[in-house]
């Protein structure tokens, strides 16, 4: 670039000459240089915003452009990168803990119509109900031909069905395809499992939602489409779910009993290996709830889970170890147990209005189940403790079970604890609660005083719980459990080489004219095995039992629920892997008489 | 110089254009395909899935117990009881081989026979210095 010198020399030296200022020259020039620069720049500047704006406007309308067009069209699933279990997203599969499926998905069709398509829906209304037994063909032929466009006919239909109906060959009637949820195991586990039923159905889809049990409880999961490939593993056994619901069945049946739960429960792990409640329902063809009278007695309702009763003597154990753990009273301490005992207005007796007393020891007390030295006992606890003892155990809470029906179950506990209150807990009366709630508590102590929570998920590790009461208490109420089954109330349920440890509760249940009926009890019989390392806690109850193979009929837990207990031990314990304890076996009384 | 120039974009222009057409028609090709696939894939794991449910239908523990009562004449099945657990030394082992010498292996007199396979597959020379 050629620059203009801002000092001329000719222009300088003519103006010296004149007697000009020759800075003059200079300045002007100066601010010329400047001027020139700045439109130069400004220039320069301009292009560059043309350019910008240019920029701007092309790249706002392109996504402008592209937003009007995602927003215009239809939209598609991505072709190119659809992969593994997406491309048939369906309801993740629910199987025991061996793999096998409780609850899988079908392709099934749905049958709908459209009335102007029809062109003879007089005989298409009664060719359907040939095919299809509830439907009535004068309405159903009302309904094609009172103008409506669109009309569902049937949810769901089995192959042989959507045959028949193609037979019909009417254009009007169509079929869209719907994934139902089959549970191929019939009632198996129907209360864990609950059900599914269609939530917002269209003409090609329609979604399935659980309604109940672990369906429901963990919907979200099962319904995940980046886990619909992955199968939710419960941790039940379906072999000894199998096993548990036959045997409680047959028990239920010779005891004419009106229901009956039970709980399988590894103590480590928290894991619910058998949950049974009878009587049961079929999943596939869920029932509706009872409109009137008792929902309890509906087949929907989860006796394990739902059922809140009062659990009666197998409470004892609790009250025992607590003041064991207190340190006020050790398995041979004696205390009193002289029956009938009198508190205030009222009266404490024995069962049979038997006495037991005037001392017993505290091993005894939990062995021939004694109400007044449970009642002494807890009175040397106090309210306070004993209050504390049992909410540390979980039995003012619901369970945290993976259950819809869980949360709901919320034990019926005494608002004040007087002394009265205190003395009828202390035996398990006055203080409601679910099988389930119990199996906790007794796992507790089969775990060496550690709590577990109780879980249906496979995978469970050994847990840390919070403890609650010493490792020796643990050890010493375990014993005393065991004694019961060896020589006190739960004989019945001694499994050779199993080592059943247990405790027997009989309660009766309230009537509805207030105070109990004395023919109507629940019988619960709380049980760990081995008694040596437990590992698993039985919780069975049956309601309404009665035994009648005696001279007059019995209704204590030793004769109907113990029994039960001891033949579900007795199968499910090899099935669990448990390798019986070899017993010397007996002299044979001809050998040793010849030696 | 500069008409050469214009003549090369045009014709690399040209091959640009017939490039692109033929990869769009490859493109969809590949995605139709795809969509084949795909859908074959879903009604293949619809059919598995539908395997899955009849074979846990068949083998539900109900049906099984019911199999075992009918045929028990011939089957003789029954629930596994505790008795059935056993120890390892219960367990009769075969009688130790004897063998002639003082317990030594005998010696290999006689050829043995191995059929099936060359020798030369048997041992591969390492002449060769080559793995099949």
């Amino acid at each position: 670039m050629i620059r203009t010198p801002l000092r001329p020399l000719a222009r300088i030296l003519s103006a010296r000459q004149k007697g000009e200022n020759p800075d003059t020259i200079e300045r002007e020039n100066l601010r010329l240089r400047h001027e020139e620069i700045r439109d130069r720049g400004r220039a320069r500047a301009e292009v560059r915003l043309l350019f910008l704006s240019l920029g701007f406007l092309a790249a706002f309308s392109t996504i402008g452009a592209r937003m009007g067009l995602l927003a215009a069209t239809e939209p598609v699933e991505p072709r190119s990168a659809a992969a593994g279990a997406q491309i048939l997203a369906t309801r993740a599969d629910i199987t025991d803990r061996n793999g096998r499926i409780l609850a899988t998905n079908m392709q099934t069709y749905a049958l709908y119509a459209q009335p102007r398509d029809m062109v003879d829906p007089g005989r298409v209304a009664r060719e359907l109900a040939k095919i299809f037994p509830e439907i009535d063909p004068v309405a159903m032929e009302r309904r094609l031909t009172d103008g409506r466009t669109f009309l569902w006919i049937r949810r769901v239909m089995s192959p042989e069905q959507m045959q028949r109906v193609h037979e019909i060959g009417d254009p009007g009637l169509l079929f869209g395809p719907r994934e139902m949820r089959l549970y191929p195991n019939g009632q198996l586990a129907a209360h864990v499992l609950g059900g599914a039923s269609f939530g917002a159905e269209g003409v090609s889809s329609a979604e399935v939602i659980g309604t109940a049990g672990i369906e429901k409880a963990l919907d979200a999961r099962l319904r995940d489409p980046a886990q619909a490939g992955t199968p939710l593993e419960l941790s039940l056994d379906l072999t000894l779910q199998a096993a548990v619901e036959e045997i409680l069945g047959t028990g239920m049946t010779m005891l004419n009993a009106k229901g009956a739960a039970a709980i399988l429960m590894d103590v480590k792990t928290g894991e619910i290996l058998s949950l049974a409640s009878l009587p049961a329902f079929d999943p596939n063809d869920r029932p509706n709830p009872l409109v009137k009278g008792d929902p309890g007695d509906s087949p929907l309702f989860n006796r394990a889970v739902q059922g809140v009763y009062e659990l009666g003597s197998t409470f004892k154990i609790f009250t025992v170890a607590n003041a064991m753990n207190l340190g006020l009273v050790s398995p041979e301490t004696m205390v009193d147990a002289n029956a009938p005992r009198r508190w205030g207005k009222f009266t404490i007796k024995e069962f049979q209005n038997k006495n037991y007393g005037p001392l017993l020891s505290v091993e005894n007390v939990i062995v021939k189940s004694s109400n007044v030295g449970t009642a002494n006992i807890a009175l040397m606890v106090g309210a306070e403790r004993q209050a504390a003892f049992f909410q540390s155990l979980g039995f003012f809470d619901p369970t945290v079970i993976e259950l819809v029906e869980a949360p709901g179950a919320k034990p019926i506990v005494p608002k004040r604890w007087p002394d009265i209150t205190t003395i009828t807990t202390s035996y398990g009366h006055g203080i409601s609660a679910s099988p389930m709630h119990l199996a906790v508590a007794y796992a507790a102590i089969a775990n060496g005083g550690v709590k577990v929570t109780p879980t249906l998920l496979h995978g469970g590790v050994a847990q840390n719980g919070p403890r609650v009461m010493t490792a020796e208490t643990a050890a010493a109420s375990v014993r005393m459990l065991r004694g019961v089954v060896e020589h006190g109330t739960a004989t019945l349920g001694d499994v050779p080489g199993y080592q059943v440890a247990g405790k027997t509760g009989t309660a009766e249940k309230p009537s509805r004219t207030g105070g109990y009926d004395e023919d109507k009890v629940v019988n619960t019989f709380a049980s760990l095995f081995p008694a040596d390392d437990p590992k698993y806690v039985l919780v069975v109850t049956l309601d309404e039992p009665v035994e009648t193979s005696g001279s007059e009929p019995r209704r204590t837990a030793g004769w109907t629920a113990v029994p039960v207990a001891g033949e579900i031990i007795r199968r499910a314990a090899p099935l669990l892997g448990l390798r019986p304890v070899v017993e010397p076996p007996p002299v044979d009384g001809l050998t040793a008489v010849s030696n | 110089m500069r008409p050469v120039f214009f003549v090369l974009s045009f014709l690399a222009v040209m091959g640009l254009a017939f490039w692109a057409y033929r990869e769009n028609y490859a493109t969809q090709a590949a995605l139709r395909e795809m969509g084949r696939l795909q859908d074959e894939i879903a009604g293949l794991r619809e059919a598995l899935a539908l395997q899955r449910a009849e074979w846990a239908y068949l083998n539900r523990p109900e049906r099984l117990r019911e199999l075992a009562t009918v045929n028990f004449d011939r089957l003789g099945l029954l629930p596994l009881e505790p008795t059935q657990f056993g120890a390892a030394a219960q367990i009769s082992y075969p009688a130790p081989m004897i063998l002639p010498g003082d317990g030594a292996f005998p010696a290999i007199t006689d050829p043995v026979e191995v059929t099936g396979q060359t020798a030369t597959e048997l041992a591969p020379s390492p002449v060769d210095g080559q793995f099949p």
